[in-house]
């Protein structure tokens, strides 16, 4: 083969790898990207039903309820607002009321957040880095508190992405 | 004392580093026969050096956490009296600072490798030792001025905060080191690419000097991941074995150009193909594996591997990765030319599949680093926090992944340059194509699997089809033994990257995962298992308490699985210990949470239970691509290869 004909189908089949990477990619983007709602916004401008979302805040002291078939169900705030949420997976072990946890999944038509995963921090002292903006924008943030990135997640196969 | 003596030796480490850089420069300097001086055994003295205080320091380091000596802030914070003492010894690198220690300590001992048993070239190994020198004074540097693990804390407290406990895990001993051979043993070929760029070398010498390099990193980067995929499976309870979490694809992006490195590298020292594609890509794996420790060390991502957040770090970090993107991309850019512009080849050559595998692997790579940032960018642009969650990476990452492996099993029957794709494919048989075709069928017709799952069974399937045939066609074929041995390597590692597919599919193919709160008595069904909670008692551990649950099997060869929650007192953390039963046909996995008082007074626990099909098959993947791994770097080195085409290299220049 000619070394000009060998440059182009060279040139042209990566241009078609790559050119099929990027739809690819814009478009999973388009598909997977999942917005953090806090409290606050969800009482202002709720997203639409079945939409999938990341929520968080405090869990609101009391407000957790363990069914007997398993489960949890609870609330969390920033001050501004609350989302009741329902998580039918297993808790992450350093859930604990009055702590920063974020969830996934999506509302329902009535306003209940139904969960697939939830994470929450490894310390007690930390908590996920939404929450605490959330919080700060709200007011209700406190200055002993620290924000970081470290989360444990537990799902039943949010993690691994099963509700694709 | 021990932490003056640490920081001693850090700083000389340090110092040796910087010596290196500069005496193997001079070193490789001199004329005609650079690298031979005095000045290019000083720089490889330099390097032993740092390779001995470095040591000196790990030791040091280790020593410390085996006297639970808590006056260093860094013992306070991953270690305790009680913990057992593989967990001390283990905390060493459990954490930021010591981690790092590590690191710089491998980056070093790859340093005095290449000075040792570097290119045969004497002064491009001198050069590269040189530039190798250079990475490691970037990261002593980090670690002497911004991680020093010997940092005294005052008043030293009685007790340690202990290490966390998910990270107390045999995996975990040994899971760090493996990855970080990896994620630093590309330094090797960063810097063999960056010396040949100097030293205007040949592409095809600079790809014969870097590949076995860039192939022993690569085969300790993926025994790293597939344990830390392991220990995410049975020690995280997440229920999967990757989760497309950004410190996880931190690792990945570098393995999946790193994978892309060592084909290319074949194609480039065998027939001259691509050399300038393979030289970036060189540069580009350790740039990406730096970028990885900025992910993980910085605390600019949300995971549950990262350590905690510090900017000052970030900013470091991110300060050796410009630093070492820049020296290596601008020589790039001017000197590239020199390595010339490759030869031809045509469509149907090996070389036409490596390096069309090569830019599959290479998207991949770009479409997880997109998703990795994305949210970084976001972030920084102001705009709202997003997260991009294992779909996304399933759409785009995963099908081209896929199309890597539709064109690996065919690359291997295709002749170099001239190609003919005729009596490759007569070679193949219809063996080979009837087998991905009776997988489907029976995947779709045993369970209605998803699209992906059956997809990947059947291209698992291709794989292994085509290493077998491999194995039996191409092997007895060969004259030569090395390259027998360097054709058993392929055929092992790719029938490795046919299980893994054929694991991941099945995993895919039926999640069976049932949560949960069960009664002393009650019992719940998992993938034909039933499984009835005989009882929960009380357990205590070195540095833990917790519950054992006990419950009998009813199925399969039946037995009890005992499941734990364990309580770590010092840490204030509670951890699940999965309980696992494997099988031909699958695993069942169970894990027990926490207690609950129902209305009518009786206590019920949380008991998730799973069945995870084949999963062995994931296991055994990859075992199988590091034993292909091994094997093709024990023939390289047994061959002798690049000392007998360097002869005849220069019998042909002087023919010529």
């Amino acid at each position: 083969m000619r070394k000009a004909n060998r440059r182009l189908w060279i040139t042209a089949g990566a241009a078609v790898v790559l050119v099929a990477a990027a739809a690819l990619a814009m478009n999973a983007m388009s598909s997977a990207m999942v917005f953090f709602y806090s409290p606050a916004m969800v009482a202002e401008n709720p997203p639409e039903a079945g939409q999938r979302v990341r929520v968080g805040g405090l869990v609101v002291d009391g407000s957790v309820e363990r069914p007997s078939t398993g489960g949890a169900n609870f609330t969390v705030t920033d001050g501004a607002g609350e989302i009741r949420i329902s998580y039918s997976g297993s808790l992450p072990d350093l859930f604990r009321e009055g702590q920063g946890i974020v969830a996934e999944g999506a509302f329902d038509g009535a306003g209940l957040f139904t969960a697939d995963s939830v994470l929450a921090k490894h310390d007690e002292n930390y908590m996920p880095a939404e929450v605490a903006d959330a919080l700060k924008e709200s007011g209700m943030w406190h200055e002993d508190q620290t924000s970081s990135s470290q989360y444990q997640t537990y799902g039943d196969d949010a993690a691994e992405g099963a509700g694709s | 004392m021990i932490a003056e003596i640490g920081r001693f030796l850090i700083a000389l480490a340090l110092l040796a580093c910087v010596a290196q850089t500069i005496l193997a420069w001079i070193g490789a300097n001199k004329g005609g026969k650079g690298g031979k001086g005095a000045m290019a055994d000083a720089g490889r003295a330099a390097s032993e050096i740092a390779v001995l205080a470095g040591g000196a320091a790990m030791l040091l380091l280790i020593l410390s956490f085996v006297r639970s000596d808590f006056s260093i802030a860094y013992v306070a914070a991953n270690s305790h009296v009680d913990k057992p003492l593989a967990y001390k010894i283990a905390g060493a690198w459990g954490g930021h600072e010591g981690s790092m220690l590590l690191w710089c300590w491998i980056l070093a001992l790859f340093g005095m490798g290449l000075a040792k048993i570097g290119p045969l070239n004497s002064a491009l190994r001198s050069r590269s030792v040189s530039f190798q020198g250079l990475l490691q004074s970037l990261f002593f540097a980090f670690l002497a001025f911004a991680s020093n693990p010997f940092e005294r804390v005052s008043p030293a407290p009685i007790q340690g905060s202990d290490l966390n406990p998910i990270l107390q895990d045999p995996a975990l001993v040994i899971h760090p080191p493996m990855l970080y051979i990896g994620y630093v043993g590309l330094s090797t070929a960063f810097a063999i690419a960056a010396a040949g760029l100097v030293q205007k070398s040949n592409g095809r010498e600079l790809a014969g000097a870097l590949r076995p390099w860039a192939l022993g990193a690569w085969t300790s980067l993926t025994a790293g991941i597939a344990l830390g995929a392991w220990w995410a499976y049975y020690e995280l309870g997440w229920g999967g074995w990757w989760f497309w979490d950004p410190v996880e694809n931190a690792s990945f992006m570098p393995w999946l150009l790193g994978a892309a490195l060592i084909h290319s590298a074949i194609a480039t020292e065998k027939r001259g193909a691509f050399p300038g594609w393979t030289v970036f890509l060189a540069l580009l794996a350790y740039i990406l594996s730096i970028l990885g420790a900025f992910l993980v060390r910085s605390g600019v991502i949300t995971s549950v591997h990262a350590f905690a957040l510090d900017p000052e770090r970030g900013v470091w970090i991110l300060g050796m990765l410009g630093v070492s993107a820049v020296a290596g991309f601008t020589l790039f850019a001017f000197r590239a030319t020199s390595l010339g512009e490759g030869d031809g080849f045509e469509p149907d050559s090996r070389e036409a599949f490596i390096g069309a595998n090569n830019l599959f692997l290479a998207a991949a790579a770009g479409v997880v680093l997109v998703g990795t940032l994305m949210p970084l960018f976001v972030d920084a642009l102001g705009l709202p926090t997003l997260s991009v969650g294992a779909p996304y990476y399933n759409m785009s990452a995963t099908p081209l992944m896929m199309a890597a492996v539709i064109l690996m099993p065919l690359a291997p029957f295709l002749p170099w340059t001239n190609g003919g794709a005729k009596p490759a494919l007569k070679q193949l048989g219809a063996a080979f194509i009837l087998l991905p075709v009776a997988v489907v069928t029976g995947a779709f017709i045993s369970f209605g699997a998803p699209v992906l799952a059956v997809v990947g069974a059947a291209l698992g399937a291709w794989a292994l089809a085509g290493a077998v045939m491999d194995a039996v066609r191409t092997l007895p074929s060969l004259a030569v033994r090395s390259a027998q041995i360097a054709a058993a390597g392929r055929t092992i590692a790719h029938a490795g990257v046919g299980l893994i597919a054929l694991g991941a599919a099945a995993d895919a193919s039926r999640p069976v995962d049932q949560n949960v709160a069960l009664a002393e008595g009650e019992s719940v069904t998992v993938g034909g298992y039933e499984l009835t909670l005989e009882g929960v008692r009380g357990i205590e551990g070195p540095n833990y308490i917790g519950d054992r649950a006990r419950l009998l099997i009813n199925g399969g060869e039946g037995g009890v699985i005992e499941p734990e929650r364990r309580f770590y007192v010092a840490a204030d953390q509670t951890t699940r210990e999965v309980a696992l039963r494997a099988g031909l046909a699958g695993e069942l996995y169970v894990s027990v949470g926490e207690a609950r008082v129902r209305e009518n007074g009786v206590t019920a626990f949380e008991v998730r239970g799973a069945y995870h099909p084949l999963v062995w098959m994931l296991s055994l993947g990859a075992i199988f691509i590091v034993l292909g791994g091994l094997t093709a770097l024990y023939a390289r080195i047994a061959s002798g290869a690049p000392r007998r085409e360097g002869k005849a290299q220069a019998i042909a220049e002087a023919a010529e």
